[in-house]
């Protein structure tokens, strides 16, 4: 319909619909003033009052039946028609209740699983921060490093520069992730905050509840301003919503900060997955970061921000701006900025937070929950056809006196909208209960509050809707295919308890069955594959031990150490653990594997080694103590490890990775080889075997270590090699703290192995929800399997009790109606494993050493899917084998 | 969908011939100046001189139909000697579609007449 057409035609559709009435009283008016008309002219023509009235009327017709055409024409009979199907079907639903719970069961597992990965995706993607104004036009900024592919934090003075410069982007703003023991009363707990700059809460639209944000000018200087906003939960649960808490001081990190304000109830800050307690202002950047006074240094690249685009404007735009803006601060200062670029990211793959973790797996769940929905609608796709052969008389019937093929069409899709609304409806109840299900997968760590809540808003409403129309598309289409070809004489003629064309039809029912298993023969596959992964993954080794090794640490930082005071007290503290029973060594390490820190990363020269032309290569490190191979368990392959004697007056040293080793200095030993570390020639003392730095998934690169007291730090980890357990150790230690200093805090005392875990929980929550859902996927299709053999079965009954009659004992139906079922499913495993050597290619960003194409995988799903047919088949066969050949043999 | 029942319904027919034609003569004589119903059957049998026999039982149907489609509007307007009477207009629409209709019906019915004047062998 054109535009045009609907400009005249919606006034009447709408008035029909909603002021009948009115139309109504109109009409009559309209007949009335023509019969007057007629009488008056028939008056003129000299007939008698009577007669006039009399033939006026004949020439009309009958009144009502004029109205009734005229009705009609008018097209308002739509809706009610609609309302008399939506009647009939509630009632055909009512009327076997069975059925529709289970129609309804399917659906709502299908649209509550779609609903609930919508509502995760909105909440920690798309709209990761509800109380943010204008989030959609929030990108996360962070640095890149010529030749590597992941994302590095910007400096503070490129940063600034960035702000001025740039005009296509309203707000900078930083947001950089910290932590602090908090000692409120009796309790010391630690807790999470942000370092900020002092626009951040006037860029993002968030206002303090009590107090004020931060004033321009809060972010300047050295330690300049402790001041600190802190959340609402913190205010509520730890100062018991002191109504006077403004003002008031609180030690953070052991600097006295004072508490400038509160955050409003709902707002968790701008990291995605954890909620923020507190916010302190970049100023303050050295009580709680290592490193030192970095706001003037261009080197120290730390901080995590975030722009909002002016309205209108594209992150491509906004990306060239930057890259010319990032390009001239490289030629600018090279000693600094060379081979530095700045990125923008949308949110749902910002490089700093949970965001980029969880999103290869929700890619994963989209495509899943898309297959167990397409299941759950052949299911109740089949279910519904079942029916409809029950119901081929009745349609038969309303065909023979008159019913158009079209209005018995719309009455079978108001039966399928009525069962997906319904599903629609319980699945988003589910959507509803599951939206902070997430959390739940992932491991609790100490100190930090897990937040990953799912969003039910509109949009995610929206698309619930289109995924219950889409279902009833699906659902609907299958009967309707059937009324197609209904032959009105035969079917009427036909034995009313036959059921007509049952066995032409039987391939709709066998195909949407084939269809099922090799969808979640797919999903199985998957969930084996991740298993598979996982189970690898957990059991790889990182390349050092993480039986028997215990990492703890403590903040000197917070505590408010000097480097010579902290120097001091390692020395001391390493002495005393070493000591302790049990222990058989420890050692520090800056940072530490596997971890959320960023290594130290430098532009290093070899000598000997001819760099390719325009190749700065740039290669991480660690700072660690002697005994840090030892005590981790890495083998050193040559040379020696570093020792108590290569102090910051001893010349400078380095130990190589096995990569590194065989890269730059080819198939000689580099040993006493130099090397240029930030400007500095070090000497090469060892080289150690590779181990994993960043993740469990990523390759061998170059890697290598400087001693810690070559290039100090004041909060590194401690490890301590134990074969006491974790409890005994974490008290041993304290104690040996305390009595060095009775105001210091441990940091999360745990095992190594359980931070190998951690870094590898993505793949533990993909596993969880692929196995969920496949599992749900498996049992939908042997609903459908049993189904459609249970079905065959009964309808058979004639054939079942000639063939026993003949001879046949129970073991030979038995596995006549098994061998059915079985080759159903070999049709849908077929296509499933031809559809599988593609799809599983999406699971390749989650898969750990695990080809998606395992054949274990594929084996191991063909059994499950076989024992899982099998046991479908067994209650249809056993019934069949119950056929009683005289009872048939009489009917 | 919204007039899928249309066919279902059918609406009383005066003769054969006159299927989908009787809508073309409604939008030509309202082509000619706004009328209301009773106005357009008393032009309706002028004009064809009673020949086709157009009852006004269909007549009305076919109005409400035609301003289904949007081809032609009504207005609640005050005739002569103050009474209220409905008034059809031909919309643009309408004009549109009766340049379409009078063109069909004159190719057809110039290659009806063409076979009816063929001379028998």
């Amino acid at each position: 319909m054109t535009f045009e057409e609907w400009l005249y035609t919606l006034p009447l559709r709408l008035r029909s619909l909603f002021r009948r009435k009115q139309a109504d009283r109109e009409l009559s008016d309209e007949l009335r003033d023509h019969l007057e008309r007629q009488i008056k002219e028939n008056l003129a023509a000299g007939m008698s009052s009577a007669n006039a009235h009399y033939s006026a009327l004949r020439t009309l017709g009958g009144i009502t039946q004029i109205e009734q055409q005229c009705r009609d024409a008018r097209g308002g009979n739509f809706m009610e028609n609609l309302a008399q199907d939506l009647r009939y079907g509630f009632r055909q639903l009512y009327r076997s209740p069975g059925f529709s719970a289970l129609a309804i069961l399917c659906l709502t597992l299908g649209i509550g699983a779609n609903t609930a990965v919508f509502s995760w995706i909105e909440g920690i993607l798309f709209r990761p921060y509800p109380a943010v104004a204008h989030q959609e036009r929030l990108l996360a900024l962070a640095g890149t490093a010529r030749g590597e592919t992941g994302a590095t934090g910007i400096s503070w003075p490129d940063f600034l520069d960035l702000q001025r410069s740039c005009t296509l982007c309203e707000e900078f703003f930083v947001s950089k992730i910290t932590g602090s023991t908090l000692n409120i009363g009796e309790r010391a707990e630690v807790t999470r905050g942000s370092i900020v700059s002092a626009n951040y809460f006037d860029a993002i639209g968030v206002h303090p509840i009590l107090g004020r944000g931060f004033e321009p000018g809060e972010d300047t200087g050295s330690d300049a301003h402790p001041v600190a906003v802190i959340s609402y939960q913190l205010w509520r649960n730890r100062f018991k919503g002191d109504p006077q808490i403004v003002g008031k001081m609180q030690r953070l990190n052991n600097v006295p900060h004072t508490i400038i304000g509160v955050a409003p109830e709902g707002f968790y800050g701008t990291f995605v997955g954890w909620a923020m307690h507190f916010w302190v202002p970049a100023s303050m950047e050295e009580t709680f970061e290592s490193g030192g006074y970095k706001l003037e240094d261009r080197d120290a690249r730390w901080i995590e921000a975030y722009v909002r685009l002016k309205p209108g404007v594209t992150r491509a735009q906004a990306q060239g701006e930057i890259s010319a803006i990032a390009a001239r601060l490289e030629a600018g200062y090279p000693a600094t900025n060379r081979g530095r670029g700045i990125r923008l990211w949308p949110l749902w793959q910002t490089p700093f937070n949970n965001a980029g973790t969880l999103l290869p797996t929700l890619e994963i769940m989209l495509a899943v929950v898309a297959f167990v929905l397409l299941i759950a609608c052949a299911n109740v796709g089949n279910l519904l056809l079942v029916r409809s052969f029950a119901r081929r008389r009745e349609m038969t019937v309303r065909l023979a006196i008159g019913a158009s093929r079209p209005r018995l069409l719309k009455q079978l899709f108001t039966e399928g909208l009525i069962l997906s609304t319904l599903g629609a409806a319980c699945g988003l109840l589910v959507a509803f209960w599951c939206r902070h299900a997430l959390v739940l997968l992932l491991p609790a760590r100490s100190g930090v509050a897990m937040y990953l809540p799912g969003e039910i808003d509109w949009r995610v409403m929206l698309l619930s809707a289109g995924i219950c129309l889409i279902a009833t598309l699906i659902v609907g289409l299958v009967p309707a295919f059937q009324t197609r070809d209904i032959d009105l004489a035969g079917a009427l003629k036909a034995d009313s308890s036959a059921v007509v064309g049952a066995r032409g039809k039987a391939w709709v029912r066998s195909g949407l069955v084939v269809f099922q298993v090799c969808l979640s023969f797919v999903l199985l596959v998957g969930a084996v594959l991740l298993l598979q992964s996982l189970q690898k993954i957990r059991t790889a080794s990182p390349g050092f031990s993480t039986n028997g090794v215990v990492q703890t640490g403590v903040s000197l930082i917070s505590a408010g150490y000097d480097v010579p005071q902290a120097r001091t007290f390692q020395k001391e503290l390493i002495d005393r653990v070493r000591a302790l029973p049990g222990v058989q060594s420890a050692a520090f390490a800056r940072l530490t594997p596997l971890g959320y820190g960023t290594y130290s990363s430098t532009p290093i020269a070899v000598d000997g080694y001819q760099l390719p032309p325009e190749e700065q290569p740039s290669v991480d490190y660690n700072q660690v103590s002697p005994d840090y191979f030892a005590t981790l368990g890495i083998p050193l392959l040559s040379g020696r490890e570093f020792s108590a004697t290569d102090d910051e007056n001893a010349p400078l040293v380095a130990i190589v990775n096995q990569t590194m080793a065989a890269r730059y200095w080819r198939d000689q030993n580099p040993i006493d080889r130099r090397l240029q570390v930030k400007g500095r020639w070090v000497r090469v003392v060892g080289v150690a075997a590779d181990s994993k730095y960043e993740s469990m998934r990523e390759s061998p690169k170059p890697f290598f270590y400087v001693p810690l007291l070559q290039d100090f730090a004041r909060s590194p980890a401690l490890y301590i090699r134990t074969a006491q357990p974790l409890q005994s150790v974490s008290a041993a230690v304290l104690r040996e703290v305390h009595a060095l200093d009775g105001n210091l805090a441990l940091y999360e005392t745990i095992t190594l192995q359980e931070q190998v875990d951690r870094s590898t929980s993505p793949q533990l929550v993909a596993v969880t929800l692929v196995s969920i859902l496949g599992g749900l996927a498996l049992l939908l299709a042997a609903v459908g399997l049993y189904g459609v053999m249970s079905y065959a079965v009964a309808q058979s009954t004639r054939e079942l009790g000639l063939r026993m009659a003949l001879g046949a004992g129970a073991v030979t139906l038995f596995r006549l109606v098994i061998s059915r079922g079985l080759r159903l499913t070999a049709g849908g495993v077929l296509c499933g494993a031809t559809a599988g050597l593609v799809v599983t290619r999406l699971f390749g960003k989650l898969l750990y050493d695990v080809s998606p194409n395992d054949p274990l995988a594929f084996a191991s799903a063909v059994a499950v899917m076989t024992i899982t047919s099998v046991a479908a088949c067994l209650l249809p066969a056993w019934r069949a084998t119950r056929t009683d050949p005289a009872r048939v043999l009489r009917d | 969908m919204l007039l899928g029942n249309r066919e279902e319904t059918g609406l009383s027919k005066p003769s054969e011939l006159l299927q989908g034609t009787l809508d073309m003569l409604v939008l030509k004589i309202l082509a000619l100046d706004p009328l209301n119903g009773w106005a357009v059957s008393q032009r309706l049998k002028q004009m064809s001189s009673d020949v086709l026999g157009v009852s006004d039982g269909s007549l009305y149907p076919a109005l409400h139909k035609l301003e289904q489609r949007g081809w032609i509007t009504a207005e609640w307007k005050l005739s002569e000697n103050n009474r209220r009477s409905k008034f059809y207009s031909l919309t643009r629409l309408g004009r549109k579609q009766l340049e379409k209709e009078a063109a069909d019906w004159n190719r057809l019915s110039a290659a009806i007449s063409g076979i009816v004047k063929l001379k028998e062998a």
